[in-house]
């Protein structure tokens, strides 16, 4: 760990004024990601912003349904808020199959949405990567590539975005709150994190100084109906093979319309627009969800050791499909 | 109430869970330095130059070890683990330029802190000459051969009959390769040590399965007198087999110490260093061969294993170990053969051999079984070895059949529907899998040195280890048990090389080899206090022989009257005696070590004069005023059986139910039934545990570990706990673990064989014949992740 300063901030023009532009400084939230980071010398932060004091702790539900969601929320109180729970169950289910207890106890909504990638060359500092270092090459491309992704690849890069709760909330109209020295502004959910292309180190549309203030979901009312579908290699504390975030809005056995997302699979979360306008109008059957499930996955590439998640995100898919649709 | 047996709670439960109990790192030392390990990032070549430069420069750092400045070691010749053994012999640590494997030791930073050694370390730049390593079995370069032994000095091919002959002669037969990956012990407590100099005395605070072990090889490897060393090594938090060997870290703190003047501590890392510098189980590639007629009666068993070691030492992972006494058959051919890579070297694992070959094994006869259509456990059953098919000789006590029935009849065996992918419960489909467990009933030698006192509480100590297994515990119902004192009357001291010599804790033979010992020290004492009884004449017991006064709860009472009594500490004050102490050294081997030519000599682990290597400098001794073990009655109780003919092992079978999720194929372990025929169980609790503990071992080997090197430059993928899977809370089935308990009295007067490793053994073909069951797939390449079952 490289030796940093550390400050601890209590409101929100306090955090900004401390960030200012600086591209050396960061903030630290829960710190379930940007300490290990710190620590193995991959993020070597010269200033440290404590924002734990800041007042965005609450879930309010506004006037026109949105929910408003602090950005220091933990991700243990998200996913058991009551209206959470009960009117947005694939957020919430998504949110229990991340990590462990004690990491979700800590881990916060904004931290969630800006962790960086698990792949293993990533945290390897002896081994190329250009999203650590660009232009450094891509080890992961002839190297062990389990768990990378099979959409929105590059040749640069085929990280996957690892964040369980962002598979939610690409599933439904989601929208970042975020304020800096010149204002506050927002950015839909869609545009927020970015393809690697060729600048996978670039995770995210973030400027330095910008802080997230809350994230905010659009009301839905179908989301009642939805479940978060997580395959992964032991029950707890692991990341996914591949899951999938579905909903449905089913009436007499026919899908008027649907919402899936894919997670394990996309460098970013992954929406699966086309496999939802497909079902929507369809009925709701073993057919339906195969083919949504292949439409899904029609553009995906595997590499020599992830090939198989094409056909388990598929399995995924029609899972949870068969979970909310019957 | 008798104390044998109890499920009594760790006596240093409370120490752990308050944090309280003082592991290695933790030790207070005055003026600690912190060392931090550089290491290779190439595979094989040579150290072109290190930079020190940039990191020397930090405020704090004290200085730079590396090969250019360390001072020179010792070559440390091995008499087996219980005597030392340095795991890398040929790559004694900072001694020379070369590069035999990623992530070798090349510096140790000390800094007055932890923080600042560890940025100065990331600090050190090294340029290489690369050359090419050979890290992967598939390379060209790769060379398999057979290695002169095995492990303990076996042989590494036995043959019975003509195997392959008689495979081709067989009605039904099977041939099948199992792939087992490299695992790694990722014990929760990191290899740690802290080192001291006294002038020449020197203090190492180890985590460490062999106190006496390390002792020799320190002593060894710095080339100074063994008495000029004391290691102290009170708890360890867990070594499976990782801490049995010593590894550089135990040798680097007393030389960093050295080089600085003043103590240091160096603790490996959990990402990377724990993964290269500590030790794993090789990869096993297993090819098995079973030939049977159409009542599943064996004529053939074949089992070819390849594992790996590095190029610096010879370790070899015998997975056939077990098929040789397992099951009866007239022809049987076992060979074990290795490669050399360019990687750490490994060594052994929780039940080395026989985990990953009672795998294989165990999968084989299921898929025999299934070929045949009988039952697997008919199949065993039909193949039942009364005898010890290797040797000949009778079991020292065994009771398989009775597991195999009592685990049946939990999991309800006898009505599951046998045809494969055929059961469903909700939407999952459900397998039920079976296989055999065994592990060898080891035993050696241990000297106890044990003191009662006049207020009547009693301390035995030994320089044997409690490794997290119970060790504390156990003994010390064992003490009071001969003693016939209460359980808070007795205090057991252990892991510090002040006390007489006990074991290494490895091969499951720690409370089977001390226990004998505490056993006999206390029944010494027990017979000193009622002898001083019975001649004073102010005794209730005065003239009375000596069988008929007995002891419970720190009191002498007579047999056929127990109102005539007075308590040991009436009889110490009386007689002036502010204590009876003793010591006595049990020296038996259950082990028959294997000569081979290049081993003419070999010996099981303990050298093997009685009481010999206690001298400590400077240090008092616990109880050690006199060793009292010639002509001791209780020795020789126990030391007269007559063992020759005998073969000593453990049994038992494990019995699984898995859901397996049709679609995506995610297994979930519901319920593991282990019935285990250990001998006599000392403590149900700690027993339950070990076995439990290997269940969960076999689970993470089944469904998810396995270390991943890079395909591209061997360096190791999955390098941390996030990355390398073991198992977690959520993945816990419901564990009934069960007993024969029947004491083995031809082991010992206890009748209590070791119960630490045999739960491995077995458990993960069990799992894998349940998930074969639940899908009709087989998979013969672990882990069973779900990317195979779809
Ligand atoms: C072993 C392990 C297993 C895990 N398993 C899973 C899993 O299965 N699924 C999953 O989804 N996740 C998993 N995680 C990741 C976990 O969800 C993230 O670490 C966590 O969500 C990060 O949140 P945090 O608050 O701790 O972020 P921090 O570590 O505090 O911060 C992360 C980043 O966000 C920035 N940041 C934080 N708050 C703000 C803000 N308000 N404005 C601007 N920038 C901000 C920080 O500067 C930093 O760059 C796992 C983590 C670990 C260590
Ligand atoms: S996949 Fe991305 S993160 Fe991984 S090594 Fe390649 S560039 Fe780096």
């Amino acid at each position: 760990m490289y030796p940093f300063i550390f400050t601890k901030v209590n409101d929100s023009a306090g955090a900004i004024s401390a960030v200012g532009t600086n591209p050396h400084a960061k903030f630290i939230s829960g710190g379930t990601n940007i300490l290990d980071l710190m620590k193995m010398n991959i993020e070597k932060p010269e200033l440290l912003i404590d924002i734990n004091n800041l007042d965005f702790k609450k879930i309010d539900v506004q006037s026109n349904g949105n929910i408003l969601i602090g950005a220091l929320v933990r991700n243990s109180d998200l996913a058991y808020n009551a209206t959470i729970s009960k009117h947005y169950p694939l957020l919430s289910q998504a949110l229990l199959a991340g990590a462990s207890a004690q990491l979700r106890n800590m881990a916060t909504t904004a931290g969630n949405l800006l962790q960086r990638t698990r792949c293993y060359y990533f945290y390897d500092t002896v081994m190329p990567c250009n999203k650590r270092e660009p232009g450094t090459g891509c080890s992961a491309l002839t190297g062990y590539n389990r768990m990378h992704a099979i959409l929105g690849i590059s040749d640069k890069c085929i990280a996957t975005h690892p964040s369980d709760m962002c598979v939610a909330l690409a599933a439904l109209d989601t929208i970042i709150h975020v304020q800096n020295a010149s204002g506050k502004r927002t950015i839909p959910f869609a545009d927020f994190h970015l393809l690697p292309g060729d600048t996978p180190h670039i995770d995210n549309v973030l400027q330095p100084g910008d802080l997230i203030t809350h994230v905010e979901i659009a009301a839905l009312p179908f989301a009642n109906n939805s479940t978060y579908v997580k395959v992964r290699d032991r029950a707890s504390y692991e990341f996914a093979l591949t899951s999938a975030a579905v909903a449905l809005d089913v009436s007499g056995g026919t899908i008027k319309a649907a919402r899936i997302a894919l997670g394990g699979v996309g460098t970013k979360p992954w929406r699966a627009t086309a496999a939802e306008q497909f079902v929507a109008g369809k009925p709701a059957n073993e057919e339906t969800y195969e083919a949504a499930a292949g439409l899904a996955l029609k553009d995906a590439k595997g590499y020599q050791y992830n090939a198989f998640k094409i056909e388990l995100a598929k399995r995924s898919i029609i899972s949870a499909l068969q979970n909310t649709g019957g | 109430m008798d104390i044998i047996g109890q499920p009594i709670d760790r006596k240093d439960g409370k120490l752990k869970v308050t944090g309280t109990a003082t592991y290695a790192a933790e030790f207070p030392l005055k003026n600690i330095a912190y060392g931090v390990a550089v290491v290779s990032t190439i595979s094989k070549g040579h150290i072109e130059n290190i930079d020190t430069s940039k990191a020397k420069a930090l405020k704090g750092v004290l200085d730079i070890m590396t090969y250019k400045n360390a001072m020179q070691l010792h070559q440390f010749s091995s008499e087996g683990p219980g005597s030392g053994k340095f795991a890398e012999k040929d790559l004694l640590p900072l001694q020379s330029e070369r590069i035999f494997y990623n992530g070798q030791y090349i510096a140790i930073v000390i800094a007055k802190n932890f923080e600042t050694a560890k940025h100065a370390a990331s600090l050190v730049k090294v340029t290489y000459n690369d050359e090419k390593p050979v890290f992967d079995i598939n390379q060209p370069e790769a060379k398999i051969y057979q290695p002169a032994q095995a492990l303990n000095g076996a042989s590494p091919k036995t043959e019975r009959g003509d195997a392959t002959g008689a495979l081709s002669s067989s009605a039904f037969s099977i041939q099948e390769t199992y792939n087992t990956p490299v695992y790694h012990h990722n014990p929760m407590e990191p290899h740690a040590t802290a080192a001291e100099w006294n002038g020449d005395e020197l203090t190492v605070y180890d985590a460490t399965q062999s106190v006496y072990g390390n002792r020799a090889a320190i002593a060894g490897m710095l080339g100074i007198a063994k008495e000029k060393v004391r290691v102290i090594s009170p708890f360890i938090g867990g070594g499976f087999g990782s801490k049995g060997f010593m590894w550089g870290n135990s040798i680097l703190a007393p030389m960093a110490a050295k080089f600085v003047g003043r103590p240091v501590r160096i603790v490996l890392d959990r990402s990377e260093q724990m993964f290269t510098l500590a030790g794993r189980r090789s990869f096993t590639i297993q090819k098995i061969s079973l030939g049977a007629d159409a009542n599943g009666k064996f004529n053939s068993i074949r089992h070819d294993t390849t594992s790996e070691t590095s190029f610096v030492d010879e370790f070899v992972e015998t997975a056939g170990v077990a098929t040789k006494i397992l099951y009866d058959t007239p022809h049987l051919d076992i060979i074990q053969n290795i490669v050399r890579l360019n990687k750490g070297t490994p060594c052994p694992t929780r039940a080395p051999g026989e985990a990953p070959g009672t795998y294989a094994l165990e999968v084989a006869l299921d898929e025999l079984a299934y070929k045949l259509n009988i039952d697997p456990l008919q199949l065993r059953l039909t193949n039942y070895a009364e005898k010890n098919p290797d040797d000949g000789h009778e079991w020292s006590a065994k009771y398989l059949r009775e597991c195999y029935e009592k685990g049946a009849a939990s999991i309800g065996w006898a009505s599951r529907n046998q045809k494969p992918g055929n059961t469903k419960q909700g939407k999952y489909l459900i397998g039920y899998g079976m296989a055999t467990a065994t592990y060898p009933a080891n035993r050696s030698k241990a000297t106890v040195g044990l003191k009662l006192y006049q207020d009547g509480h009693a301390v035995a100590a030994c320089g044997t280890q409690d490794i997290g297994t119970g060790t504390y515990t156990v003994m010390a119902q064992v003490l009071a048990d001969s003693l016939g004192l209460p359980i808070d009357k007795v205090d057991i001291k252990l892991g510090d090389t002040i006390y007489p010599q006990g074991p290494n804790s490895g091969g499951s033979q720690t409370m089977a080899t001390t226990g004998p010992a505490v056993r006999a020290a206390a029944l010494t004492v027990k017979s000193k206090v009622i002898k001083m009884a019975i001649a004073d004449k102010k005794s209730p017991f005065y003239g009375q022989a000596e069988e008929g006064v007995m002891v419970d709860n720190g009191k002498l009472f007579l047999k056929s009257d127990p109102s005539k009594s007075e308590t040991y500490t009436q009889v110490l004050t009386r007689n002036k005696q502010p204590m009876i102490e003793t010591e006595i050294t049990t020296n038996v081997s259950t082990r028959e070590p294997q000569k081979t030519e290049s081993n003419p000599t070999a010996k099981d682990g303990n050298d093997k004069e009685a009481g010999s290597d206690n001298k400590q400098a400077g240090a008092k001794k616990i109880g050690a005023s006199k060793d009292e073990t010639k002509g001791n009655p209780f020795v020789k109780e126990d030391e007269g059986h007559d063992r020759k003919n005998m073969s000593f092992h453990s049994f038992g079978a494990h019995f699984v139910k898995v859901l397996v999720h049709p679609l995506t194929g995610t297994v979930k372990v519901e319920k593991i039934v282990s019935v285990m025929d250990v001998g006599k169980i000392l403590n149900d609790k700690t027993a339950k545990s070990q076995i439990m503990g290997g269940a969960i071992f076999g689970i993470g080997m089944a469904l998810m570990e396995g270390t991943v090197y890079g395909p591209t430059n061997g360096r190791i993928v999955t390098k941390d706990l996030s990355d390398y899977l073991v198992p977690v809370h959520a993945d816990m089935p419901i564990f009934d673990v069960q007993f024969i308990d029947k004491a083995d009295t031809n082991i010992s007067p206890i009748g209590a064989r070791g119960a630490g490793e045999i739960g491995i053994t077995g458990v993960t073909a069990a799992i894998a014949n349940a998930v074969y069951h639940a899908t009709g797939k087989r998979i013969r390449n672990l882990p069973i992740t779900p990317d195979k079952l779809i």
